[in-house]
């Protein structure tokens, strides 16, 4: 179904009466984010979109409960998107391993060695901040992701996470920290150049 | 909080609009006149640029919406979980205890020998001497108490302990 425009509002309200396909636009209307989201809680894309897909699924069982008045349609579907990637984690037991894995900095290594030989050829700045923010936890590259790229406000962050918006603020900013950390450990030659533009 | 944290911290209120006016003022001030703040404020508004222009949703595959839709194709809506609850039934719970309280209250309140001058003879009757406690409270009962109250204990010191890990990775 093609995405007519109409707020996301008008669309639950149709679905709710009984027009299942109208849930189509919305689907496809948040379904990069709620996968990107996702892809911080899953170690590949398949484990990802089962996430996602999940969430969509709660999401219309339980439109219901949605209530229009007090939160966008999208704060609500990230909440879900979000304890769906926990609850994933928590069955995978991948939530309990430290930053200090091994495996974890493996990968970083893997990914900056790929890294250097794609820059000779071409400096791919969005590869290079993507790929750090994949090395930070799962709840730091979430709370980037929402507030980045999800563009949602840190009230709306607090509401996702089940924080107050101090809090979310402090974590915001640790996870700030981290990925510039992150950024000059493992591309250091491709920060540099960018610090210097 | 080091020195350099509670620079960042500030910065970055500044930067994503959080500051109060008189601290944006200060912070101006100090980015301006202090060379550690000029340089921290140049590093973190590069970062702040990077991840405004260079960070990219992923997409998921194509047969995504047909897959979402596929389920959605085979479950209903629920009711909205207000609708399980009859608020009537609630109501009806409460005002049955709040009888019984009140009926004891007022019974008890009007056997009392008000113009008596409080000797020791003066106690409700509650028939409560009567009660013999050794009949209900053998050993057994007892033990059972115990062990009830070490689970919850033990449930609520691993709650405990969970909570004080979760905060411990968070940092």
């Amino acid at each position: 179904m093609m995405d007519t425009g109409h707020h996301d509002n008008e669309i639950i309200q149709s679905v709710l009466r009984g027009n299942q396909q109208a849930y189509t636009v919305l689907v496809n209307r948040y379904k990069n984010y709620a996968f990107t989201i996702a892809l911080r809680y899953a170690q590949n894309r398949e484990d990802a979109e089962e996430i996602a897909q999940d969430a969509f699924i709660k999401a219309y069982r339980f439109l219901n409960d949605f209530k229009m008045d007090q939160a966008k349609f999208s704060t609500w579907l990230y909440t879900i998107v979000t304890n769906t990637g926990l609850s994933f984690l928590r069955k995978k037991k991948q939530y309990n391993d430290s930053l200090d894995d091994e495996n974890v900095f493996a990968s970083a290594d893997r990914i900056d060695s790929g890294m250097n030989a794609n820059l000779v050829e071409s400096k791919s700045k969005v590869k290079m901040v993507n790929e750090a923010i994949k090395l930070l936890s799962p709840d730091d590259a979430n709370i980037i992701t929402l507030f980045y790229q999800a563009e949602q406000s840190i009230e709306e962050i607090s509401q996702i996470l089940g924080t107050d918006t101090s809090a979310t603020k402090v974590r915001l900013h640790r996870a700030r920290t981290r990925l510039k950390e992150k950024m000059e450990k493992h591309f250091a030659a491709e920060v540099k150049d960018l610090y210097s533009l | 909080m080091n020195n350099e944290q509670h620079i960042d911290e500030q910065l970055w209120k500044y930067i994503d609009g959080f500051a109060a006016a008189e601290e944006r003022t200060a912070i101006e001030e100090l980015i301006r006149h202090n060379l550690d703040w000029k340089q921290r404020y140049d590093e973190l508004l590069n970062l702040q640029q990077m991840l405004q222009q260079y960070t990219e949703t992923e997409e998921p595959s194509m047969r995504f919406t047909q897959n979402v839709m596929d389920q959605v194709a085979m479950i209903k809506v629920a009711k909205a979980t207000g609708a399980y609850i009859n608020k009537k039934i609630i109501r009806g719970l409460a005002l049955f205890f709040i009888i019984t309280i009140a009926s004891v209250m007022i019974f008890n309140l009007g056997h009392i020998n008000w113009s008596s001058t409080g000797t020791a003879t003066g106690s409700l009757d509650t028939g409560l001497d009567k009660v013999e406690p050794g009949k209900y409270l053998n050993s057994t009962v007892i033990n059972i108490v115990i062990m009830l109250n070490v689970i919850l204990g033990l449930a609520l010191f691993d709650r405990y302990l969970t909570n004080k890990k979760k905060k411990a990775t968070e940092l």
